[in-house]
């Protein structure tokens, strides 16, 4: 592990939390635009971070250790995924364990870990919103899984250093069918686990209707601002693990300084594009009905399916 | 009985014989517009603690007809035949009264409180003439009755009365399984002002600014139902001028209430872009308001004997608004999640919204056919009316129950500027007015408002009953989800109602 890959795991962490709140800003000012309204500024995110962080720590006299863990379980497990994940350089330090699967239950443990806090508080609100949230989890973690053999099939490992030198070796996999298939389905289950539109509203104000909104309603002050911050940190993670698996071209080979700063542009580029796209998608589509959404979620297991199985007959 | 001067018929009648009436008239084809009680102290010094009145209201149309059952009871021994097995929203005026009267109810099969909440003191009746200050609140000592309901896997969410968006007060219970809706209760209430006791003593102009404020987004509709009992309590007759300036303001009204609606349950599914445009366009619409009468709620432009207006919109105004909100309504359409959200949700069949009484849009979405404009008419403006029905009774027929409800308004402004003329039309009240009452039905945006005023022999108001439609629509909302509608849909089928809780609750 050498001095180099940990500064570029570093600065992995750091560029991903500088940069996570200002996208959400941009995604709601880009919509806010497109739906006639000024709008609040780009940097509110970052504004509401500041905000909660000077609050007083209030917690319920009925929630227990869960409660209390799950905010640091959230935002370390996001950081650390952002640290893994090949955004800026195929050659981190954490290469070693940088693998898919461990990539994934990691983001998965902060999904638990935030059901498991919606119900600790023992309200109506957190054991609806836990439920919600499990079921899709349910749906979506077979995607996720199928989704991976296919990607890995190519390349032979389920390394993301590997898969991504691999695409960068052979441009054409990244247009193969299996690896098209592969990104549906992962696009599918980023929208359903980071609770954007059409599972769940980022913006909804109706306790009844919230999925991710009422798991954290029990929350305030600088717990609330971590769990803010750890779903604008997973919503970056998400996008920049699509964007590198699938279009890796701009990240560096090597832990040269100019190389690096380069990647940074690269993916910060990607990351904004496909923030953008989803913004601008969400203005136009409503929500579903909660029991349309496995529909939805089955969908995307069936393309990871057919990635599987047309990398298998392909390769 | 020379004590009224009024129009409407009166039928005296005793506790005994009222049942058999009151089917009658039920069978007859009559509606029960509206019950109030009345503590009338005792007449020139007389001992004793005087008489309840309770006065039915039965209306029916069109032609416009309204009878009056009067039944006298003693007040120490105030006992009424309960109608709550004949008709369901008798039975809730019997529980009203029951609260603020303490008028003891025989036969009424579900005789809890309904407007007073556990807290208030017993035997505290606050609209007897001598009720005497309000005694201190009590902690709610007997919870409130909720059903269980109870079974394998099913639990109950509370929500409210204090909601995550800016919205009146309201607790509902909900029984449920998985995501599934078994019972609903609705407990209401929470806003009880006493505005029909702030009325009393009153003269019949200074009543209009409270009328104008029973439900803030139906300013017109009150004020005007308000201003039509008092003109037939004292026989007044508003210039012509002045009832088409009313029948203007009241679709304005209308106008921009519905729009705020469609977008609100695009809101609701998530679509957002859709509310920020009727948001936009009720903007546009508020400011014409503000032109119009100097409030963007319509206030001001309404008052006993005469309307008025400082500007008028152009046709062409109205076109254009008309063609923006038919450019939303037909995106929000072209999305299929949209429909598919509003298609089949919250179904209220035609005969629970028959048997529950139900008015308005609600109503009509269900295929029940009313509209005051029609059977009670304020003014002889209304021959080419048309009043849309649906008969699918879910989100979807009363998101287009009102998309035609605002063209059929357009239409009736673009018909009625032509001879409207800006500024003050009134005919005064006679100075020496009363005793006399009166009944009032405008059909308002949310549905028939009924009012029944009565005037002193000094001129001065002794009491108005007010009936919002909201009174008898929102029964009806547990009963359209119960069963199949999902706890995700609440906020939207509810949203598709809209009932007032300031209006329902008085």
């Amino acid at each position: 592990m050498s001095v180099s890959g940990i500064a570029v795991a570093l600065l992995q962490v750091a560029l991903t939390i500088a940069v996570a709140p200002v996208l959400v800003g941009l995604m709601r000012k880009i919509r806010a635009r497109l739906e006639g309204r000024i709008g609040p500024p780009i940097s509110q995110p970052w504004r509401d971070l500041r905000k909660l962080l000077g609050k007083q720590r209030l917690v319920s006299a009925n929630t227990g250790w869960v409660f209390s863990l799950a905010p640091l379980v959230l935002i370390a497990s996001a950081a650390l995924v952002a640290a893994i994940v090949p955004f800026l350089s195929t050659r981190s330090a954490l290469d070693q364990v940088g693998d898919l699967f461990a990539v994934v239950y990691l983001l998965l443990l902060g999904t638990v870990f935030l059901s498991l806090a919606g119900l600790d508080a023992g309200t109506a609100f957190g054991g609806m919103g836990a439920s919600r949230a499990m079921t899709i989890t349910a749906i979506a973690e077979p995607t996720v899984l199928v989704a991976i053999f296919a990607l890995s099939v190519s390349s032979g490992s389920s390394n993301l250093g590997a898969i991504v030198s691999s695409t960068l070796a052979n441009p054409s996999t990244a247009a193969s069918p299996q690896s098209l298939l592969a990104f549906a389905a992962l696009a599918v289950v980023t929208i359903a686990e980071t609770g954007r539109l059409p599972v769940d509203n980022p913006s909804a104000h109706l306790e009844l209707t919230m999925i991710h909104e009422a798991m954290i309603l029990e929350y305030s002050g600088p717990d609330l601002a971590l769990l803010e911050l750890a779903a604008h940190l997973r919503l970056v993670v998400f996008l920049g693990l699509l964007a590198n698996l699938f279009v890796p071209w701009g990240i560096a080979t090597t832990v040269q300084p100019l190389h690096l700063l380069g990647a940074a542009a690269a993916v910060l580029v990607k990351i904004t594009v496909l923030a953008a796209i989803i913004a601008v998608v969400e203005v136009f589509i409503a929500k579903l009905r909660l029991f349309r959404v496995p529909e939805l979620l089955a969908a995307s297991f069936v393309l990871a399916f057919l990635a599987v199985t047309v990398s298998f007959f392909l390769a | 009985m020379t004590w009224f001067t009024s129009l409407d018929r009166v039928i005296e009648t005793t506790p005994a014989g009222l049942r058999d009436r009151f089917v009658e008239l039920l069978t007859n084809g009559h509606r029960l517009a509206l019950v109030a009680a009345h503590h009338d102290p005792p007449i020139d010094g007389a001992v004793g603690v005087g008489t309840i009145r309770v006065v039915y209201v039965m209306v029916a149309g069109p032609p416009d007809t309204r009878l009056e059952l009067h039944v006298r009871l003693p007040t120490d021994e105030a006992m009424l035949p309960s109608l709550a097995g004949v008709s369901f929203s008798a039975g809730r005026f019997e529980r009203e009264m029951q609260d603020l009267f303490g008028i003891r109810l025989v036969g009424h099969h579900q005789p809890g409180r309904l407007v007073l909440h556990q807290h208030w003191p017993d035997g505290w009746y606050p609209m007897r003439h001598d009720a005497g200050p309000q005694p201190d609140f009590r902690d709610e000592t007997q919870s409130y009755p909720f059903i269980t309901v109870e079974g394998p896997g099913v639990y109950e969410i509370p929500v409210g009365p204090v909601h995550a968006g800016i919205i009146e007060p309201g607790h509902f219970r909900f029984s449920v399984v998985g995501e599934t809706i078994l019972n609903v209760k609705a407990r209401l209430w929470f806003v009880h002002k006493g505005i029909e006791r702030l009325f009393q003593g009153r003269s019949p102009d200074g009543g209009v600014e409270l009328a104008e404020r029973i439900s803030g987004d139906t300013a017109v509709g009150h004020s005007l139902a308000y201003c039509l009992a008092i003109e037939r309590a004292t026989g007044t007759v508003p210039p012509p001028a002045a009832q088409l300036l009313r029948a203007m303001l009241l679709e304005l009204e209308r106008l921009y209430n519905h729009v705020t609606d469609l977008g609100a349950m695009g809101n609701d599914v998530g679509f957002g872009i859709a509310h920020a445009h009727t948001m936009r366009i009720r903007e546009r619409l508020l400011r014409l308001n503000n032109e119009i009468t100097g409030h963007r709620l319509l206030r001001g432009g309404v008052y006993p004997g005469g309307a008025r207006a400082t500007w008028l919109p152009q046709a062409s105004t109205l076109a254009a608004i008309h063609d923006d909100i038919h450019d939303v309504v037909e995106f929000m359409m072209a999305n299929a999640t949209v429909v598919d959200r509003f298609t089949g949700t919250a179904v209220l069949s035609t005969d629970d919204a028959a048997q529950i009484g139900t008015l308005g849009y609600v109503a009509r979405a269900s295929g029940i056919s009313t509209d005051a404009r029609r059977e009670h008419a304020f003014a002889d403006l209304y021959q080419n009316l048309t009043v849309p029905l649906l008969t699918g009774g879910d989100v979807m027929s009363r998101f287009e129950i009102r998309v035609a409800e605002i063209d059929a308004s357009i239409a009736l402004l673009t018909e009625f500027l032509p001879n409207a003329q800006m500024g003050e039309h009134r005919t005064p009240l006679d100075p020496v007015v009363g005793p006399g009452h009166g009944v009032g039905l405008v059909e308002g945006w949310r549905g028939t408002i009924a009012h029944r005023v009565e005037i002193g022999s000094d001129g001065r108001l002794t009491r108005v009953k007010i009936v919002d439609p909201s009174f008898f629509n929102w029964p009806a909302l547990p009963v359209a989800l119960a069963g199949d509608t999902i706890v995700p849909d609440f906020p939207l089928a509810n949203k598709s109602f809209n009932q007032s809780y300031a209006g329902n609750d008085l």
